[in-house]
């Protein structure tokens, strides 16, 4: 079994206590949610790549040239710290700096967009992440994918994204997503969402 | 045509503990019964009412086939279990198993692997493809249906199947679901 020192990949550090997402997301569910799934994708990735070549590549690197398993794993990291970096317990409330304008430019206005990117999240059928992203024109667009994808893998950038796959919202909310997606809209992380616009901005 | 739910083969609270009551309400009474109030909604006023939940799996695509795979799968995954069950089967359905996995350690060791390492929401499926029986596992919603093959038993390992009783821990689930497969109503799927 690998150890520590020598693990290619390695699970970040949440950027809040487990308990400071309550009472949206409950203690519990960052237990499982980071302590269970996010960690055991790590481990997973890390089992895979021991010893391959797969353990010189970054994690962006495995989303945008790998397929399969290796894929799945290295985008499921990277899309849980996208999704706890995408909240934050002093989050919420209306976008301010630069992701206001691009809001406003792209949607008309942050109810325009709030409404559309509730109806991706909502109404995404199965396992998946709703992603507000950049294009290479330079406008935000609002895209759901199953499983772990990924908008790196499209060439787009990741700016929010919010996990609707069961598991982060089972616990609190059962089968009630939409309760769940109405509280995400309390947490939003604008800062975190400016840095993604910042044009040196590496994830 | 309105479609409806099926009723439970058994007790809201007669697979627990293994499988909660708690589970059982939400599963059946809320994403079963919502699959079916999502149908209705759809086909009303549209000619997708004149098919049944078998023909639309059959000939349709996108909304209308995750809606009625995943009412036909429901009801399946119900009658794949009983209280009372589990063990290993006997008869026709045990030859059949012997005939196509050698034995039943390798057919539960295949299934339990389908069950166990599908990634997103899926089911793992015993099913009858021509004269052999085959493990394999859907995504999302798929059907066994689509692809001419006669569904013998599932498991549903979308999450919210398991979240309830075992959290992450899919594996526990699986083994739970062993102990629960009612093989008299799979031998009669042959």
């Amino acid at each position: 079994m690998a150890s520590a020192e020598s693990d290619a990949f390695e699970l970040p550090p949440l950027p809040y206590n487990k308990r400071a997402l309550e009472p949206a997301i409950s203690e519990e569910t960052l237990n499982y949610h980071y302590g269970k799934h996010h960690a055991g994708y790590v481990r997973k990735l890390n089992a895979l790549a021991d010893g391959t070549p797969l353990a010189k590549k970054t994690l962006e690197q495995i989303i945008k040239t790998e397929t399969g398993k290796a894929y799945n794993l290295a985008a499921q990291i990277y899309n849980h710290t996208f999704y706890w970096n995408s909240m934050s317990p002093n989050g919420g409330g209306a976008p301010r700096g630069n992701i206001k304008q691009c809001i406003e430019r792209s949607f008309g206005s942050f109810e325009n967009f709030k409404a559309q990117f509730t109806t991706a999240a909502g109404t995404h059928f199965g396992s998946g992440w709703a992603w507000l992203v950049r294009d290479g024109d330079n406008n935000l667009k609002i895209i759901a994918r199953s499983d772990a994808g990924n908008p790196l893998s499209e060439g787009l950038v990741p700016v929010l994204t919010l996990d609707v796959w069961e598991h982060a919202y089972y616990i609190d909310y059962r089968n009630g997503r939409g309760d769940y997606i109405n509280k995400w809209w309390g947490l939003v992380n604008w800062d975190h969402a400016n840095k993604q616009l910042a044009p040196s901005s590496k994830y | 045509m309105s479609y409806t739910l099926p009723p439970l083969p058994w007790a809201k609270d007669a697979l627990a503990p293994k499988i909660s009551q708690e589970t059982i309400e939400y599963h059946y009474g809320k994403h079963h019964q919502g699959y079916v109030n999502k149908l209705n909604a759809l086909a009303k006023g549209t000619d997708l009412k004149k098919k049944s939940v078998e023909e639309i799996i059959k000939t349709e695509k996108g909304k209308a086939y995750n809606l009625a795979a995943q009412i036909f799968n429901h009801t399946f995954y119900w009658q794949s279990m009983g209280p009372g069950c589990g063990g290993e089967p006997t008869g026709k359905l045990a030859e059949a198993i012997n005939a196509s996995f050698g034995d039943f350690a390798s057919f539960k060791k295949a299934f339990t692997t389908a069950a166990g390492t599908h990634f997103g929401s899926g089911w793992a499926w015993l099913v009858k493809n021509g004269d052999k029986l085959e493990v394999c596992a859907t995504h999302d919603a798929g059907c066994p249906l689509s692809d001419g093959k006669v569904p013998i038993l599932c498991c549903d390992v979308w999450e919210h199947a398991y979240y309830v009783d075992y959290r992450n821990a899919r594996a526990s689930y699986i083994e739970a679901w062993w102990s629960l497969v009612n093989w008299k109503n799979a031998e009669a799927k042959l």
